[in-house]
């Protein structure tokens, strides 16, 4: 269902889109049967000339039963809702599969500092890159990202990977994603920031491998300097 | 009009006069309001180290002497509720003018305390240490003064045979105050 | 244990006369409950004309982004973030707080236990000088330097702490100040709330004779002064950073900012059970009168109540799932959110139980209680999508949760007032409201409400995130613009039809056909005085004799029997 709206753009996005459907079954069953009943209810006791409430208190066993087993049944079903919950939430924020390309994401009022580590694969290093609300990162690669922020607290997300997290000024949070279709995409900032939180949208570009590797290989300051300066000799 | 006790002031459905009720409710709201404030500083000395370092510099002599005068103006209000009991209000409104003047030691002890302190340069602002010393004593000699004034009041009142269910009321509210105190002198003066 | 009270026929004790109090000693001055009662029930509901407004201020941005909003000017980002902070605050702390806890408390309890006033009236007087205060700083904070705090409701630092980074230095401090002064009414509030209910029962009336909406609202109050502390703390502190210069929750000099969330949101969850309660309760007595049935298992509610209180302490952090907590806590808190949902079904359970075999009558008091039901379950299984927190990665800061939240408060806050005012409007005022005003007022109130919000989950669904003044800015979001322009209908519609019940409210107040003592035919106490009751309540306080609840008792020729008929 919320792949309808938006595609699924990573590794675990089908993953949060089933439990959402299989949340939406389930209370979606409790609500229709509560409010079946609730309007049936209402109908057919409606006030009708000669015929007299029932006296039910509700407190014997044969009465409360009505009460009782839907209330057991709808602890089994959050049980099985719990456990969908915690399993999802664990690929996706206790578990930190080894990462094949890390890059710093940070924040600030109001725009996004995206670094990546360059051609030699290692941040702060003179080769990294540094765009303003523009990311790039190549489809089917495993990255880690660490978030930082200069001021306040900001939040972030790309939706069409399922993924949000909050930026913490005076620490460094680390989440993974994999990217698993190309294309271009919006990232938000869904934290409140001050008056330019709106204007903290960003986009990410999911690259096939040969488009990264150009697009790092434009970027990249020393790639770039290199190649306009004279070839020299490195001791 | 309004100086007459409603009805509903003189029964105890539940057991206990209403005043003592209230009281107790009082209590349990500052005990959650103090908590907060208590539980926050525990979690942030947890966490840094540098809390220690600077809690080495509470005077741990004047703390004790403060607890003793508000321990021993405790046992004053006990005293008080005793005479109250008894039906003696000229006396429990001497036992609660004891009381007050230990509190209002406790004061002055703190202001020549703060006022050294702020000289030596920790300020509110020197650390998150000093940030949470100044504002949970602060916080509770607030308390404090306000219930210096309050018992001033039912003394007054004790004085002439008015209102002695309300000394036992005040004394109540005056451990509360002396029990917060217990846990703030040991976060902030023993444990160095 | 009830002891017997020999009612006073003069309840203010001794032979003098009373004159009669002037206009505004009477009126602005009172100690009796139920003229502060009425205080705290207008301001609240002249504060929901103010939230409503801008709530209509910023949606009309929203939809038609840019416009000259009419009667507004142009919502300018500065201004957006400062309408969407106060019109949560205020609906939350100016609205339903006062309406359903404190006026419809202070009306209420005494009445139905059966005796003449709060017992500390004076108290009672202080509490709603000190909420109006709160409501005077909060509207001087709109027009300070800087305008009004723009923070969003949670105010969370370091954004609220450092006037560099929110632009709205002096409002953040104000609005600090008057939710602080909000809570100590309350605090004072619940002190009478509590004493009262508990002990100046009428004699003869058991714990398990207490009308339902008086238990909820003793149980709101307790959780209300249990969860508040830790967030008047955290205020304190919030407010010495922004003013005096500490680093509570400053990161850069030792601070930490995930304090101040765990302070705020172990009030905050707490928080909407204080306003849900009583609005179940009232829904409890309209149904029951009604449907001319028992309430069913009332002490199965009861235990559903506790129970509820008392969980709700444990699932606050939900609200903190990827704020950067240890992830291993949530999935803690994303046990005890899910688990807090059986409480709640119960709950919801048992009034539909009531229903059946029940001879159900559909006036306008009747029609607003039912619809509490049938839109607080939409609120309540969205927020299952909300409290699973795998979920939750998804849904956190987007418009589903905004569209959860107001079909949870939206019932509470607006529903249960409507439902209150008009089920107790004679004997508030001892005159009947137009039944057929009511009823279109009711339509084209619930109707438009849904439109508002089915959207939003939609728009939420797609990404849509919160607290954005222009969703043009965002390529993904433009498609789904057109959930933002029905919305903002929705929300017009709506507005159109409130003033049907400003009419009917205050045309029956001077000249609505005079009610009799009870028109509803109803069971508790407060049918019995006189409507409205006069100061003192009864010339002689009643005797109870059987529980509030017993309706179409077999053989006997009336269908209801109220409670201090003795037999």
């Amino acid at each position: 269902m919320i792949e309808s709206l938006l595609p699924q753009a990573s590794s675990y996005a089908h993953r949060i889109d089933n439990l959402f459907s299989l949340i939406f079954w389930v209370v979606g069953f409790w609500f229709v049967l509560s409010e079946a009943v609730f309007f049936w209810l209402i109908f057919r006791f409606r006030k009708r000339d000669g015929v007299r409430a029932q006296y039910i208190t509700g407190e014997l066993k044969s009465e409360k039963k009505w009460i009782t087993y839907p209330h057991l049944l709808v602890l089994v079903c959050d049980i099985f809702i719990i456990y969908g919950a915690i399993t999802v939430w664990y690929q996706i924020k206790q578990d930190l599969p080894p990462a094949q390309q890390t890059i710093r994401v940070i924040g600030q009022q109001w725009a996004w500092t995206f670094v990546d580590p360059g051609p030699d694969g290692k941040l702060d290093t003179p080769d990294d890159i540094a765009k303003v609300n523009e990311l790039h990162v190549q489809v089917d690669r495993l990255y880690h990202f660490t978030l930082e922020s200069k001021d306040v607290l900001h939040s972030f997300s790309v939706p069409v990977f399922r993924l949000k997290q909050d930026v913490i000024p005076g620490r460094v949070i680390t989440g993974w994603f994999t990217p698993t279709k190309t294309g271009e995409y919006d990232i938000q900032c869904v934290e409140i920031c001050g008056i330019g939180h709106g204007l903290m949208g960003a986009r990410i570009h999911v690259e096939t491998q040969e488009q990264h590797a150009a697009w790092v290989a434009q970027n990249s300051p020393v790639s770039v300097a290199a190649a306009s300066a004279p070839p020299a000799a490195q001791e | 009009m309004s100086a007459a006790r409603p009805i509903a002031n003189t029964r105890s459905a539940a057991g206990m006069p209403t005043g003592r009720l209230a009281v107790w409710w009082v209590i349990a709201s500052e005990i959650v309001i103090f908590g907060g404030i208590i539980a926050s500083y525990v979690m942030f000395r947890l966490s840094h180290d540098a809390f220690t370092a600077a809690a080495a510099n509470t005077n741990t002599w004047i703390g004790a002497f403060n607890t003793f005068v508000l321990l021993t103006s405790s046992l004053f209000a006990v005293l008080g509720h005793k005479a109250a009991e008894e039906g003696n209000g000229p006396k429990a409104a001497r036992m609660l003018y004891l009381t007050s003047l230990g509190g209002l030691t406790f004061l002055v002890v703190k202001s020549f305390e703060w006022t050294h302190e702020i000289r030596e340069g920790f300020t509110i602002t020197s650390s998150t240490f000093w940030s949470f010393y100044y504002t949970a004593c602060g916080l509770h000699a607030l308390h404090v003064l306000g219930g210096v004034i309050i018992m001033l009041i039912v003394a007054a009142d004790a004085r002439k045979y008015l209102e002695l269910h309300r000394v036992e009321l005040i004394g109540i509210y005056w451990h509360f105050v002396d029990v917060v105190w217990i846990f703030l002198f040991p976060l902030l003066y023993i444990a160095k | 244990m009830a002891e017997s009270i020999q009612a006073h026929p003069h309840p203010h004790g001794g032979p003098h006369a009373h004159e009669e109090p002037g206009f505004f000693r009477k009126y602005f001055y009172s100690t009796d409950h139920k003229i502060i009662a009425m205080q705290y029930l207008f301001t609240g509901m002249a504060m929901a004309l103010v939230a409503g407004f801008m709530s209509y201020a910023f949606r009309m941005q929203l939809a038609f982004p840019g416009m000259h909003v009419p009667l507004y000017g142009l919502v300018t980002p500065n201004r957006y973030n400062t309408l969407v902070t106060n019109h949560g605050a205020i609906m939350v702390f100016w609205v339903a707080m006062p309406v359903l806890l404190a006026g419809f408390a202070n009306y209420l309890i005494p009445l139905m236990i059966g005796c003449d006033d709060m017992v500390f009236p004076k108290l009672n007087r202080l509490s709603y000088q000190i909420f109006f205060l709160s409501v005077l700083v909060l509207i001087a904070s709109f027009v300070v330097p800087g305008g009004g705090f723009g923070g969003a409701w949670t105010s969370y630092p370091p954004l609220s702490s450092r006037g560099s980074f929110s632009l709205t230095p002096l409002g953040a401090s104000m609005w600090l100040v008057a939710v602080a002064l909000e809570f100590v009414a309350f605090l004072m509030g619940g002190i009478n709330f509590v004493t009262t209910a508990m002990n100046s029962r009428a004699p003869g009336m058991r714990m398990y004779d207490v009308p339902i909406v008086v238990w909820m609202i003793v149980v709101a109050s307790i959780l209300f002064m249990a969860s508040v502390g830790p967030l008047i703390a955290g205020a304190i502190m919030l407010f010495m950073d922004q003013n005096v210069g500490t680093a509570f929750f400053d990161p850069t000099r030792g601070g930490d900012p995930i304090l101040w969330q765990h302070l705020f949101w172990f009030f905050g969850h707490p928080e909407v059970y204080v306003v849900l309660l009583p609005a179940i309760g009232i829904t409890a007595e309209i149904i029951t009168v009604f449907s001319r049935k028992k309430l069913f298992a009332y002490k199965t509610v009861l235990y559903t109540v506790f129970g509820t209180g008392v969980l709700s302490f444990t699932v606050w952090a939900h609200h903190q799932f990827i704020a950067g907590i240890d992830p291993r806590m949530a999935n803690v808190f994303t046990i005890t959110t899910l688990l807090i949902s059986i409480p709640i079904a119960e709950m919801m359970f048992v009034y539909i139980a009531t229903l059946y075999g029940g001879s159900i009558t559909l006036a306008t008091p009747m029609l607003w209680a039912l619809a509490f039901i049938a839109e607080f379950l939409i609120g309540g299984v969205t927020g299952i999508f909300l409290g699973a927190s795998g979920a939750d990665i998804y849904f956190h800061d987007t418009y589903f949760v905004l569209a959860h939240f107001h079909y949870t408060f939206y019932p509470i806050a607006i529903i249960g007032t409507f439902a209150g005012v008009t089920y107790w409007f004679p004997k508030m005022f001892g005159r009947m409201m137009n039944d057929t005003l009511g009823k279109i007022h009711f339509w084209g109130t619930i109707i438009p409400f849904n439109f508002i919000f089915i959207p939003l989950f939609i728009f939420g669904m797609g990404g849509g995130h919160r607290r954005i003044y222009d969703f043009t800015n965002f390529p993904e979001l433009v498609p789904l613009q057109k959930y933002n322009v029905i919305a903002t209908c929705g929300l017009l519609v709506m507005l159109v039809f409130q003033p049907i019940f400003l009419f009917n409210f205050f045309r029956s107040l001077f000249r609505g056909p005079k009610a009799e003592k009870n028109p509803w035919k109803a069971n508790t106490l407060e049918w019995t005085a006189e409507s409205p009751p006069p100061h003192g309540n009864w010339p002689e306080l009643p005797t109870v004799y059987r529980g509030p609840y017993e309706y179409s008792v077999p053989g006997r020729e009336l269908d209801y029997w109220p409670q201090n008929a003795p037999n």
